[in-house]
């Protein structure tokens, strides 16, 4: 990712990528830590690199429970360098575990997968992806790295949020996934270490802000929880999360975007559709 | 092993797939507001419900780990108290490992 810095600097120069980073929850940005010492870019990655190496390290579970579903350490590790998505790689290994059929527990894990896309959607207009560097920036678009760059309150933060979370998360989730696949059942359990928690904390904590925002997006996160949890008992697991897109729908059919292009300079409660 | 070989490259190949489209989609599409907002409401709605699946969920069912909520409370006390974001982390699996370690929970 390194040798894209100068990349950036061009990319931050252009006015383009305005659609963009969320005007409502604007600097006040929880994660987020209010700037004590450093200069502008040091927020940006300390959020990612810190992010990365909390949520990074959950590849110990993933590359255990990988082998202990029955997959080979070279599989568990294929996964995580080329499908690079937590939840969707769970999925697999938690169908094979279960001897479910292969082409079901494949449809599951794609289908969990699909949450990307939605967030390559929201993310394009930050990151302004052009060209072969398309391929690479895609590999990185996930929950986590999408949460970390839209909680930046300019573009050129944004971006180097996206690089700084995306590469220290990749080396992390796979470097830990390869040691979690070796090490199954050596160290402690990861629910021993509270592991299990820095996932959900890790989200919460970055929507914080948006939360605070508005009530549209406070009304939309509980709903989309709400619908999650009531789908889960119904569904294979993963298609509850995506069914929680439906209360995003809801809140932009309430309240759209203001048509104004570019956002204002200045982040006020408009910009959260209060009524 | 082969079907599982298959298996894993099929939802490798899938999974960066996704990712592209999303990235693909012209820009354009996004001058519709309602188009803007839904993207820009997606994130909150789809990680609120990972936050709450990840918490309440067990496979197909729900379950309540008392440990993992104290974990998630532990969080919000924190975010409510404008904590940086990596102590948040911390004090949230710091909690459910001490509870766990006493065996409260």
């Amino acid at each position: 990712m390194t040798e894209k810095t100068s990349g950036l600097a061009a990319a931050s120069g252009g006015p383009a990528a305005s659609v963009d980073v969320p005007t409502a929850s604007g600097p006040a940005a929880a994660s987020a830590l209010p700037a004590a010492g450093g200069g502008p870019t040091a927020r940006p990655i300390r959020d990612g690199v810190g992010l990365g190496l909390a949520v990074g390290t959950s590849g110990l579970a993933f590359g255990a429970a990988a082998v202990g579903s029955g997959l080979s350490v070279a599989q568990a590790c294929v996964l995580s360098l080329i499908a690079f998505t937590g939840a969707s790689q769970f999925a697999l290994a938690g169908s094979i575990a279960t001897g479910g059929s292969l082409i079901g527990g494949v449809a599951g894990a794609v289908l969990l997968g699909s949450r990307n896309a939605l967030y390559g959607l929201r993310m394009t207009g930050v990151l302004a992806p052009r060209g072969a560097r398309r391929l690479l920036i895609a590999h990185g678009v996930i929950d986590e790295t999408t949460a970390v760059t839209l909680a930046q309150p300019d573009a050129a933060s944004a971006r180097l949020a996206f690089r700084a979370t995306f590469a220290t998360l990749y080396l992390t989730w796979n470097l830990s996934t390869l040691l979690g696949a070796y090490g199954a059942g050596r160290l402690g359990s990861p629910q021993s270490l509270g592991l299990d928690v820095v996932g959900p904390a890790a989200f919460l904590a970055l929507i914080w802000p948006q939360l605070r925002a508005g009530r549209t997006e406070r009304a939309v996160g509980l709903l989309g929880a709400a619908i999650a949890l009531t789908a889960t008992p119904f569904l294979p697991p993963g298609v509850p999360v995506i069914l929680a897109a439906t209360a995003a729908l809801a809140g932009a059919l309430v309240t759209p975007a203001r048509p104004a292009e570019p956002p204002p300079p200045e982040p006020g409660p408009a910009a959260a559709g209060l009524p | 092993m082969t079907g599982t070989w298959v298996a894993v490259l099929v939802t490798a190949a899938g999974c960066y797939a996704l990712k592209l489209t999303g990235l693909t989609v012209p820009r354009s599409v996004l001058d519709n507001p309602r188009v803007r907002r839904f993207a820009e409401l997606v994130p909150v709605a789809l990680l609120a419900a990972l936050t709450a699946v990840q918490t309440f969920g067990a496979g197909q069912s729900l379950s309540l780990d008392l440990a993992r909520l104290a974990g998630l409370g532990a969080a919000v006390l924190a975010l409510l108290l404008r904590a940086p974001f990596l102590v948040v982390i911390v004090v949230a699996a710091g909690a459910a490992a001490a509870l766990r370690a006493l065996g409260v929970a």
